[in-house]
């Protein structure tokens, strides 16, 4: 009993990382209507520039954590006004191709100025476990799954308590009325690429430490988190975190205690949930199902 | 007395499709100025050529000023504008579109102001809570109105209120374009294809064939032109 405890709380860990990515898609569906491909390269550019801020320059990590955070958020807004708003005008599918062709930009910069070695980095938390009810459990678990909760809380008051996060959902669910009413939509839409591309670089920076920093640090991240996007519903923030965690614990447990996933196969077991919810029930858990007004 | 909204020779297209062909018309301070016409007609065009959401030419002046910029700039300026098919945003709650409503005003009494405009509409306190897209058409359309008043504008611009409601709840969104045009002197500027109630409601009417003005003048006028009555009153 204690030893699943423990794979739970390891699991909710990494689907923190995973909820947290992708919720940055969801805002980006929810804004633009499409699915962002380079969200997980620009993460990992933010994860990049933390690692040099904390590495070669000296710099603790929270002020490091805080900068790229802000750094991030400039980044992706400028992502959406230089890069995105210019091939807004034509098919969805045009600009699902520039995101894609931003990840590869992205994955070759980040390996032409920081090479591809494998580095190591450094946890904000301590690598020690406390013990809870018998149950032994590492703090840097905790910590990761505190920092994303924070920054769950920090949004929804962002969104449901504050004027501006009220018209960045005008903005996304009915550009053309919310443009009527006086909201400026593309300062709000760029504002959603920018709290997103901060998502993503949460998501980064804590996945790092478990797993290496190299290149391709987000490439199977971002798989978990389509997998935890599509399961929660594509357009529902809650349903990304619900998502999210859901992947972390039942991936985590599966290798656990199902012998032949192990850790080869929990990668092949999102895309088996990308399939399966895909096929059974394409809104998600929390998704709107798709009505066109005749 | 000088009009709040003049269009001066205003004309729109949308691509191949000339919409308006020189439009001229003013909206007095204090009144209901209607536009009537078929469909086609270019009154749906003539509003957006107000608001910024279709390209035009020509000049419309707002309170002596020229009219210039996209829709945020027109929304900003005093002009709300209900568009055609219940302005509302129907994934956000009730509470939520009518404080998008007062968004670009600065001082801001958001309790007051939601109580204010409940006068007109007394259901809406106790379904603040409930999503726009789960009420009736009529009250989706009575919400897209009472958004409109959280701006406190100067003109109102209402797009075929009617459209696809039952009579008594027409009769009821006219009587209460009415009230707010008797009691606060709010200007209205009206497009609908139900003439007579257009006709009962406004001061002034303009009737719109194929992007032109075909006829105008005071709506007791109208009533009695031939023409207007064959074509759009039916005896």
């Amino acid at each position: 009993m204690a030893d699943f405890m423990q794979q739970v709380v390891a699991g909710l860990a990494s689907g923190s990382i995973y909820a947290s990515l992708a919720l940055a898609l969801v805002l980006i569906h929810r804004a633009t209507g499409v699915i962002n491909f380079a969200q997980g390269e620009m993460a990992t550019l933010s994860t990049y520039l933390a690692w040099t801020l904390t590495t070669n320059h000296g710099w603790s990590y929270w002020p490091a954590f805080a900068v790229t955070l802000a750094l991030s958020f400039a980044g992706g807004a400028a992502v959406h006004q230089g890069i995105i708003r210019p091939n807004e005008k034509g098919s969805v599918l045009r600009v699902v191709i520039v995101t894609i062709g931003l990840l590869l930009l992205i994955n070759g910069a980040v390996t032409w100025i920081w090479s591809g070695e494998v580095r190591a980095v450094q946890s904000p938390f301590p690598t020690r476990t406390i013990e809870i009810g018998g149950v032994a459990i590492s703090i840097q678990d905790i910590g990761t799954i505190g920092v994303v909760v924070g920054t769950m809380v920090l949004l929804w008051f962002l969104f449901q308590r504050t004027k501006i996060g009220l018209a960045m959902r005008a903005a996304s669910v009915n550009p053309a009325e919310a443009r009527l009413v006086g909201v400026r939509v593309t300062w709000m839409l760029s504002l959603g690429w920018g709290l997103a591309a901060m998502l993503g670089a949460i998501s980064g920076m804590l996945a790092a430490p478990s797993v290496f920093l190299d290149p391709n640090l987000m490439a199977a991240i971002l798989i978990y988190a389509f997998a935890a996007a599509v399961l929660g519903g594509i357009d529902s923030p809650v349903g990304a975190i619900v998502g999210g965690l859901t992947l972390g614990v039942g991936l985590n447990l599966l290798g656990t205690y199902v012998d032949f996933v192990g850790a080869d196969l929990r990668l092949p077991g999102a895309l088996f949930v990308i399939l399966v919810v895909l096929l059974v029930r394409p809104s998600g858990i929390f998704g709107h199902r798709a009505v066109k007004r005749v | 007395m000088t009009a709040l909204l003049e269009l001066n020779d205003v004309s729109a297209r949308y691509g191949p499709v000339q919409a308006l062909r020189g439009v001229t018309l003013e909206v007095p301070e204090g009144q209901v100025v209607a536009v009537l016409g078929a469909n086609g007609a270019g009154k749906t065009t003539t509003l957006r050529a107000v608001s910024g959401t279709v390209r035009r030419t020509g000049s419309i002046t707002f309170a002596g000023m020229p009219l210039k910029g996209g829709p945020e700039a027109v929304a900003k300026a005093g002009i709300a504008h209900v568009p055609e098919g219940r302005g509302t945003f129907t994934e956000l709650s009730v509470v939520d579109n009518l404080k998008l409503g007062a968004y670009t005003r600065r001082e801001r009494n958001l309790r007051g102001d939601i109580e204010r405009v409940s006068e007109w509409f007394p259901w809406i306190p106790e379904r603040a809570d409930q999503t726009a897209g789960t009420l009736s058409g009529g009250e989706q359309q009575m919400l897209a109105l009472a958004r409109a008043l959280m701006a406190k504008p100067r003109l109102l611009m209402l797009d075929e209120p009617s459209l696809g409601l039952a009579p008594m709840i027409v009769r009821e969104i006219f009587r209460i374009v009415r009230e707010l045009n008797e009691r606060d002197g709010l200007t209205v500027l009206v497009v609908e294809q139900d003439a007579r109630i257009a006709l009962d409601t406004a001061s002034t009417a303009y009737v719109l064939e194929v992007g032109k003005v075909a006829v105008e003048g005071p709506s007791a006028d109208l009533r009695e032109n031939e023409s207007v009555r064959r074509s759009y009153l039916g005896y």
